[in-house]
């Protein structure tokens, strides 16, 4: 009753508030299943008097590990977004000229698909990542600025509430995630939709720059005494380069958007038709974030994958010095590429040939790399985990999205198949196969460590199978209609050009997929329930650090700094029968002190919320009420001195020997 | 084209068919609808898109040695080393280093890659001139909201979403936009090139062949974009003039208010104008010159300024 109540309330206030959108049945359906779920939190949290415990370990937390967590959730419920969003897609292309939703709303879903896949998916559950082990595998007790931290994970989640309520409230963008001037444009593009856009995107860019920023310190500055850069565990140099590629690479993308933000609320002209505006400067600076940005989302997997192979084939990483000097490579050959992605818009030539030729020197250390994964392999013992299985599939998956990739260097063969359905199976085969599979490996991998239980290796294989197998349903047909002259972001075609046929197939396979992520959400839910607990902390048999800690690993990481005489110091302990535990003695731990839980991350990030809502209505006076809260918690934050809190060496005895690891 | 099974890539040329044989099993999966016509890029109509394709296939089949190679290597790897009882082979846990091999690694992908980067080089070069002492066509292009406009600035004629060309010799297509950007595609003759508002960019294309063919916007542009179609015929050089005689005569001329009626934001059918103010090229209405230079041709097209 009062739930009805409830929503026919906020179904007047919506009317009433923003009386131009017309409201869809899919989108009221969607509506009323988030407010469901919201209020069932709401309610569940009240029940059980869970307020305060969620305000006080979560909410204002500044932990590594519980961002983490945090992040883990929000990437996952995200995937389910853009997963929802992808099946809706391919249900209206299924079949010529059905059309389950209508040519407005097909635009805003790709658009939101694409948008949260890359910048609420992938992103996010990178940081997942980067938080939860970064600072256990080079021994540090956190990252460099903790607070920020928490900072950086709260603009993201606030950005991501203000691209996601577009679709509670209407008027979702509607654009493209590369939102290319003069179509954003006012004149184009009316109404708040491509405002949610640009303004979640400028909000969560500040949180991620900040994390890029935040880990480079971290790495550059806390790592253990003798954890030397040659030692460090790939995942945490593919950490340092992504971080690098970050702050550079965020910097045009933040520009682009505030450019055509002011042309649409100031009624400037960088990006318009007339005035003198430069619509092409626009895909210039996004493409000059765009490319950077594929690597950012696919170099961690790299480091993923070299951690997995290692630890799975029971043998050191081969060529561990090529493996780095190529994501250095990577990492600088990426900013000189990004013009391929505009080879058609008449450059001329020698510029194209010029942009051609780096791509395909950018594919080079990539080769190195799959090559090296692959002898990491030979004359080991490979063990078939989940995370190893994502493993195995990415190299032949992302060889041949690579593959593809490299045809699109070469620029005659770009003219024909830019835009068009080859285009947009070479980059899901990178980002599934690569940056997907890869963080689906990392997840299993590293999950233990997170919650102190595994997942369920049986099921964890079965939604594997579903994945890989859908993927390739899905989009071998996607590549095939390239050359049928299918072009990307129709909402529908005729019958006459003979696409159906393989748009059925593609279709089914994507529900495959969706049936893949079913299996994995009941994966976590059922392990959650009824998977031992872990108690050796090094459940696969690790090599690297974080597995030396017990799981969940306490507050303060370390009782004592280790210090690191080896590359895969762990392996090396097991090997010399060396365990922290033996290293530990009781005198050795002393008072430590940590940072303190903040309110301010948090109120912060709904500052800048409501600062976005109201630049998006152009509600000035709300506007101006979020950057007083923004500017007021800033300067809380800089006279705060009160940041750290001691914890006494009593205590962490105590805890340390509660967990067995300490002698005496 | 005759429909036939097998692999999708078989249904092209026939110099190609040996190659493509080897590729099919490789790289694509197999063939599930027959390959008909509809296969547009396997199918070029003109020099452009022959190259286009050749290239293409000459790519692929490149990379897909290379992606067979590490496809075979890792499944030899997987039945080696699996982890089960007693495998016989050996177990080397600390060998992680091999000089020669890895300088392999290096070698091997960059070999193969600029096996790719020659023909890449030259062909780019190739495709972005017009051929040597042509004459080409030339049809000024400009994509509105959700239409294409066409203007034969020697023939005075302009037509709206269809075009006649005539076969064997080149056309010059420039390209501009009244509207946000779109890409203009022919796939039987070639690669796209986008069109802007404020620049007018060079495609030249050709026909070797009579016959009807379609062409799409390929960049997204606005809620009608799916209906940015039209339709090229490519006919014999009489024709086509009897073609251009028959609209200067008998259709009506296109004045500003027409012009002005097209920049509204809708889809409009196949529409045929005898004349049309020189003004509606956005390149000379915004007092745009043509950017570029690659094309002699442009110095004396009657529309620079
Ligand atoms: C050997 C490696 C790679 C090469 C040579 C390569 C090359 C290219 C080229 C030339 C394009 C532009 C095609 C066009 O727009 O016509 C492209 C598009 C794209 N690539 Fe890759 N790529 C590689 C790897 C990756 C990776 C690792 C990712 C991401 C994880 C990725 C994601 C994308 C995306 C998202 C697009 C399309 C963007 C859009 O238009 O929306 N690529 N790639
Ligand atoms: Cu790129």
């Amino acid at each position: 009753m009062s739930f009805m109540a409830v929503y026919l309330f906020y179904l007047y206030m919506i009317h009433t508030l923003f009386p131009e959108n017309v409201r869809q049945p899919t989108e009221l359906g969607a509506d009323v299943m988030i407010i469901g779920a919201g209020i069932i939190i709401v309610s569940v949290l009240t029940r059980y008097k869970k307020w305060r415990w969620l305000w006080s370990e979560w909410l204002t937390t500044v932990d590594h590990k519980k961002i983490g967590v945090l992040y883990l959730i929000s990437a996952l419920a995200m995937l389910f977004r853009g997963g929802v969003d992808a099946l809706m897609l391919r249900t209206n292309l299924a079949l010529p000229n059905i059309q389950p939703i209508g040519a407005n709303e097909y635009n805003e879903v790709f658009t939101t698909h694409g948008t949260i896949m890359i910048f609420f998916m992938a992103m996010p559950f990178i940081f997942a990542l980067f938080n939860a082990v970064v600072p256990l595998m080079i021994g540090a007790r956190d990252v460099a600025f903790p607070r920020l931290n928490a900072i950086s994970y709260w603009l993201f989640a606030f950005g991501a509430l203000l691209l996601n309520i577009s679709f509670v409230l209407g008027g979702s963008p509607n654009a493209g995630w590369t939102a290319y001037a003069p179509f954003t444009e006012r004149a184009f593009t009316p109404g708040v939709g491509e405002n949610y856009y640009f303004m979640s995107l400028l909000i969560a860019g500040i949180g991620t720059t900040m994390t890029g920023i935040n880990f480079l310190v971290t790495i550059i500055r806390m790592r253990a005494p003798g954890m030397t850069f040659m030692r460090m565990p790939l995942f945490v140099w593919t950490t340092l380069t992504t971080s690098a590629l970050i702050i550079f690479a965020f910097p045009p993308l933040t520009v682009a958007l505030a450019l055509t933000l002011i042309d649409r609320l100031f009624h400037a002209s960088f990006f318009t038709l007339g005035h003198g505006g430069m619509p092409m400067m626009y895909v210039n600076l996004f493409w000059l974030f765009g490319h950077p940005e594929v690597y950012i989302v696919v170099m961690p997997a790299f480091g993923i994958f070299s951690e997995v192979v290692a630890t799975f084939s029971g043998k050191q990483l081969f060529g561990y010095t090529a493996m780095v000097l190529s994501v250095v490579a990577i990492m600088l050959f990426a900013y000189g590429t990004w013009v391929h992605h505009f080879f058609t818009m008449g450059a001329g030539p020698s510029v194209n040939v010029f942009f051609g030729l780096s791509t395909m020197l950018i594919a080079i250390p990539t080769g190195v790399k799959i090559f090296n994964w692959i002898f990491t392999m030979w004359g080991g013992r490979i063990r078939m985990t989940v995370a190893m299985l994502y493993q195995i599939a990415f190299i032949p998956t992302f060889a041949i999205g690579g593959a593809t990739g490299v045809m699109f260097a070469v620029v005659p063969v770009d003219y024909q198949l830019h835009n068009g359905y080859f285009l947009i199976a070479h980059f899901h085969n990178v980002l599934i196969g690569g940056t997907l599979f890869g963080l689906l490996s990392g997840m299993h991998y590293w999950w233990p460590k997170m919650f102190g239980f595994s997942l369920n290796e049986r099921l964890g294989k079965f939604a594997f199978w579903l994945f890989f197998i859908g993927f390739w349903i899905t989009f071998t047909p996607q590549y095939m209609l390239g050359f049928e002259g299918m072009t990307r972001r129709l909402y529908t075609y005729p019958l006459g050009y003979g696409w159906h046929m393989l748009n059925v197939i593609s279709t089914l396979g994507a529900f495959t997929m969706g049936a893949g992520f079913v299996v994995l959400v009941y994966d976590i839910v059922w392990s959650l329930f009824k998977m031992p607990r872990d108690a050796t902390g090094d459940p696969w048999n690790g090599r690297t650090l974080e597995w030396a800690l017990p799981s969940p690993v306490p507050e303060y990481n370390f009782a004592r700094v280790p210090v690191v005489t080896s590359r895969d110091m762990f392996w090396w302990m097991k090997r010399h029968h060396a365990t922290i535990a033996d290293q530990l003695k009781p005198n050795d731990i002393r008072e430590l002190e940590l940072p303190k839980n903040s309110p301010v991350p948090f109120i912060l990030g709904l500052g800048f919320f409501i600062f976005g809502f109201g630049m998006v209505f152009e509600w000035w006076l709300l506007a101006f009420l979020g950057l007083a809260i923004i500017i007021g918690s800033l300067i809380y934050t800089g006279f705060d001195y009160d940041e750290h809190k001691q914890v006494s060496a009593e205590e962490i005895r105590h805890i340390e020997q509660s967990l067995g690891r300490l002698q005496g | 084209m005759p429909k036939r099974g097998g692999f999708f890539l078989v249904c092209t040329r026939p110099q190609t068919r040996l190659w493509l044989l080897v590729a099919a099993g490789t790289i694509l999966m197999p063939f599930i609808s027959g390959c008909g016509s509809h296969y547009v890029l396997l199918h070029p109509a003109g020099p452009v898109a022959r190259r286009e394709l050749d290239l293409t296939v000459y790519a692929a089949v490149t990379m897909a040695v290379i992606v067979a190679f590490v496809i075979a290597l890792l499944i030899l790897t997987l039945i080696r080393y699996r982890d089960r009882p007693n495998n016989p082979h050996a177990y080397t846990p600390e060998w992680h280093d091999h000089r020669l091999m890895e300088s392999l690694w290096l070698i091997i992908p960059a070999v193969v890659l600029a096996a790719v980067a020659i023909p890449t080089v030259k062909t780019t070069y190739a495709l972005a001139r017009l051929p040597k002492g042509s004459h080409p066509l030339v049809i000024d292009v400009t994509s509105l909201n959700w239409k294409w406009m066409f203007e034969y600035p020697d023939q005075h004629i302009a037509t709206v979403n269809y075009i006649e060309i005539p076969t064997r010799r080149p056309v010059l297509f420039e390209l501009t936009a009244d509207s946000p950007m779109n890409a203009f595609w022919i796939p039987e003759l070639g690669g796209m090139e986008y069109t802007m508002s404020g620049r007018v960019l060079p495609l030249w294309l050709e026909a070797d062949r009579q016959g009807l063919f379609w062409g799409r916007s390929a960049q997204f542009s606005g809620i009608d974009f799916e209906k940015m179609l039209f339709h090229v015929r490519a006919v014999s050089t009489p024709s086509f003039n009897a073609w251009t005689a028959h609209i200067r005569h008998s259709k009506p001329a296109m004045t500003l208010d027409t012009y002005h009626r097209l920049l509204r934001f809708n889809t409009v059918g196949v529409e045929e104008y005898s004349s049309y103010p020189r003004s509606a090229f956005p390149s000379t209405t915004h007092g745009f010159g043509l950017s570029g230079g690659m094309y002699p041709v442009m110095s004396n097209h009657p529309q620079k300024n």
